[in-house]
């Protein structure tokens, strides 16, 4: 597999790169609805976050190192059979799922920083916190990263089914292609 | 006959004994607080307190069982000095504050028991439960304000198990009371 975007494949980069985004969010979704559920006597009442926290912050670096691979890469042309507004649509979706994953982590980090603490990763370093003290912020965030946690599972969901269809019912080599064929 | 009525009414006051006086209590100046703490595991104390809260209260001297307070408590300005754990106290396992955004404090009695010291019944309301409480109550001073102003002070405790109000969630079993502190100075009205 070439590393490397062209007009008809994606490379090995990308492919690993949307691979390990889209499997890390649906992990990160569930922990964090897992964790939020737990008793104070859970041991990993204190693990879950910690992981979390750290995992997100590592994800967050993730997506961006995406974003810039993606615009510094030739971006491989729309298979033909796609309709004009199966293309509008899927940027459209593309677009969004970018920016939800942005919002998801920026409400995350300004959850854990409201106070002005700084925000562990893996115990290794930590990330200063920026805005703090707004009136409720931790609570809006919280609602803000919920909401938005879900829209984004939700959106990938429904761009999951999509590229299914395009596999199965167009047998095209839409998702083929995102496995670097 | 109506110039007799001024007279009066007016010896009438002054034949009266004298009248409770009316405070309100001094949140804008922040010389009131409503701390609480609780067990950590059974090993320390967690400390934290309600930044937002308002109220008034009636003392006499002369008759101190006539006393009386009143107080509401927005449980939403919970602050524990970490946000993490505020959001947390905000929820459905805690104060639920989403539900019920108010806890109020009415007196329905007062005990002097002299020295300055006294009990306090009343209706706690706290995340939609109402139940008594006892409050001990112990005057810390009263007089008149650099600033033209009359002003009178009381420190009180209390304690209630958390589950009395609803909230069942488990803390541990050093953990299931919690200790309040309720300070506040009034300004006469």
């Amino acid at each position: 597999m070439q590393l490397r975007d062209d007009a008809h494949r994606y490379g090995a980069v990308s492919v690993a790169l949307h691979w390990v985004v889209a499997l890390v969010v649906f992990a990160l979704f569930g922990l964090g609805l897992w964790m939020t559920s737990l008793t104070y006597y859970d041991p990993w009442y204190r693990l879950g976050p910690w992981w979390h926290k750290s995992i997100g912050v590592v994800l967050f670096a993730v997506v961006l190192l995406r974003l810039g691979w993606r615009l510094w890469s030739v971006h491989p042309h729309p298979l033909p059979n796609h309709r004009p507004w199966e293309r509008v649509g899927a940027r459209l979706v593309h677009g969004l799922l970018y920016l939800l994953l942005l919002a998801v982590m920026v409400s995350g980090y300004l959850i854990s920083t409201a106070d002005g603490r700084a925000l562990g990763v893996f115990d290794l370093f930590a990330i200063p916190a920026t805005v703090t003290g707004l009136e409720n912020q931790e609570d809006v965030a919280g609602q803000v990263h919920l909401v938005l946690a879900s829209t984004l599972v939700g959106l990938a969901a429904l761009h999951a089914l999509a590229a299914l269809k395009h596999s199965l019912i167009d047998k095209d080599r839409t998702l083929a292609r995102m496995l670097g064929r | 006959m109506k110039k007799y009525i001024l007279p009066l009414l007016f010896g009438l006051a002054v034949a009266l004994p004298a009248q409770a006086e009316d405070y309100v209590i001094d949140t804008d100046g922040a010389h009131a607080y409503i701390h609480f703490k609780i067990k950590h595991l059974g090993y320390s104390w967690l400390s934290g307190r309600f930044n937002e809260f308002s109220g008034d209260f009636s003392y006499d001297d002369k008759n101190p069982t006539a006393s009386r307070i009143k107080v509401a408590i927005n449980p939403g300005s919970i602050d524990s000095n970490h946000a993490e754990r505020d959001k947390h106290l905000r929820g459905k396992d805690f104060l639920n504050v989403g539900k019920f955004p108010e806890a109020t404090f009415v007196s329905t009695g007062y005990q002097d028991l002299g020295n300055g010291q006294g009990r306090l019944s009343g209706d706690l309301t706290l995340r939609g439960v109402t139940k008594p409480i006892t409050i001990d109550v112990e005057q810390i001073g009263h007089g008149p304000d650099p600033w033209g102003g009359y002003r009178r002070g009381f420190h009180g405790t209390t304690e209630f198990k958390l589950a009395d109000f609803g909230i069942d969630y488990d803390l541990g079993p050093a953990s299931r009371t919690v200790i309040m502190e309720l300070s506040v100075e009034g300004v006469r009205k």
